[in-house]
């Protein structure tokens, strides 16, 4: 399985399957942030947003995700919310600079790659005390869903799919290092290779898997050494632990209420954060009942498996964030992979 | 979502460990980069950049190392890298 959506992208982007022995099988995990996001939170941040002085910024990869009620960050934009595509966390806190008289909040989403830029933001704020500028934080953790998918039921018990490697994310590893694998190699005596998103990275990866698993090995390799150490970031990692805490649990779509599994910042840093702030309430919404991104996400089922795929559900009109998120399953599956399924079955 | 781009430093501004940032090169985009997370960086260094952030620099003897073993495994003569093109 590999875990980052951008591999997902990669393997699909490259005909990498293609290229492998019938042996060989990639499944597709939970490793898009955009992916993984309950709609709820999106519709907290619109109703944030729906506030005459509230300018919310965020990052491009969120602006067209499905909400409840057919709503997403870009109709609300368009119905006239002030609603701010930004590349950077540092970029926001720029407006909150330069437009003192609006309340600018941070739409913050992301791995372990992404949760640094916010510490450092929020860092930055307080040291500046911009008193105009907050963060809703929405920062989840890599090895909390790799468990939660290895401690599944489908998998556990019921053997319904079968992992035999993974492969680790590149750019969270960059950050976390390669140590935090070694549980999982370990407990549940599963190989885990990092790889870095080359097509030729992914390979050579899937190679070391491979090896791994003919000579009974469950060890943790790095096949992206020029990017990851085994220690990782450490100025970053110590931004995080300065800034973050961890939360009891938090909502994934698809896998459902994780325990600690997601971040919320830290009491010292409270005035940063939005859902105190704003008094935020979170509203658990429900998918499209049609849509199957968590089956999708958990590697129960392919996109072809969705009733709603490539029907309903195009990357022009997406109902669900596997088909949104340019990273995830079925948005890959629908640039790459269409023709060749409809090559095989003649249509 | 994770994406981050190699780039190449071409200049290096500001002392402040939590503002110094850099210009850097993407195969011709310049774009303004923080190194708070890369404070060893200096000017010619490829960095990996993400969400403007740079989050390591590229280890130039690792990226050799591995272009050294794929070529081993295509079975192909080991040809001169090239700064620009490889990472």
């Amino acid at each position: 399985m590999e875990f980052c959506g951008g591999h997902t992208h990669a393997i699909s982007r490259y005909g990498l399957e293609d290229l492998l022995p019938p042996g060989v099988r990639l499944i597709h995990g939970p490793g898009c942030p955009v992916c993984v996001l309950p709609i709820g939170r999106i519709d907290t941040a619109i109703r944030l947003a729906e506030r005459p002085n509230v300018t919310l910024c965020s990052y491009g990869d969120l602006m067209r995700v499905p909400a409840s009620k057919g709503a997403s960050l870009l109709r609300a934009k368009a119905a006239g919310c002030d609603i701010r595509m930004v590349y950077s966390s540092l970029d926001a806190v720029r407006i909150a600079r330069a437009e003192p008289q609006r309340q600018v909040v941070f739409f913050a989403i992301g791995f372990e790659t992404t949760t640094p830029p916010t510490a450092l933001a929020i860092r930055l704020a307080a040291q500046e005390r911009l008193e105009n500028f907050s963060v809703f934080c929405n920062h989840v953790l890599t090895p909390s869903a790799i468990q939660n998918i290895l401690e599944s039921p489908e998998l556990r018990d019921l053997g319904r799919i079968r992992i035999d490697g993974f492969i680790g994310p590149a750019h969270v590893s960059a950050v976390i290092g390669s140590n935090p694998y070694t549980f999982f190699a370990e407990e549940f005596a599963k190989p885990v290779v990092i790889a870095g998103f080359e097509p030729l990275d992914v390979m050579q990866a899937v190679l070391m898997l491979v090896r791994q698993v003919n000579e009974g090995r469950n060890e943790v390799e790095n096949q992206y050494g020029r990017a990851v150490r085994s220690a990782g970031n450490e100025r970053a990692k110590a931004d995080v632990a300065a800034v973050f805490e961890l939360r009891k649990s938090f909502e994934w779509r698809g896998l459902g209420v994780v325990p600690y599994s997601a971040l919320r910042i830290k009491r010292q840093y409270g005035a940063f954060d939005a859902e105190r702030r704003f008094g935020l309430e979170y509203v658990p919404a429900r998918d499209n009942p049609g849509c199957q991104c968590g089956a999708v996400l958990r590697g129960l089922k392919q996109p072809t498996d969705c009733k709603l795929f490539g029907t309903v559900c195009t990357p022009e009109n997406p109902m669900g964030s596997c088909m949104v998120s340019a990273e995830g399953a079925c948005a890959a599956h629908w640039t790459y992979k269409r023709f060749r399924d409809g090559a095989r079955t003649g249509t | 979502m994770c994406l981050a781009v190699p780039g190449r430093i071409i200049s290096i501004l500001g002392e402040d460990p939590l503002i110094r940032s850099a210009r850097v090169d993407f195969g011709g985009v310049v774009k303004e980069i923080n190194l708070a997370y890369a404070p060893e960086a200096q000017v010619g260094d490829y960095v990996l950049v993400h969400v403007g952030f740079a989050i390591t620099v590229i280890n130039e003897g690792e990226a050799r190392r591995i272009y050294a073993d794929l070529c081993k495994v295509a079975g192909l003569e080991l040809e001169p890298v090239h700064a620009e093109s490889s990472v």
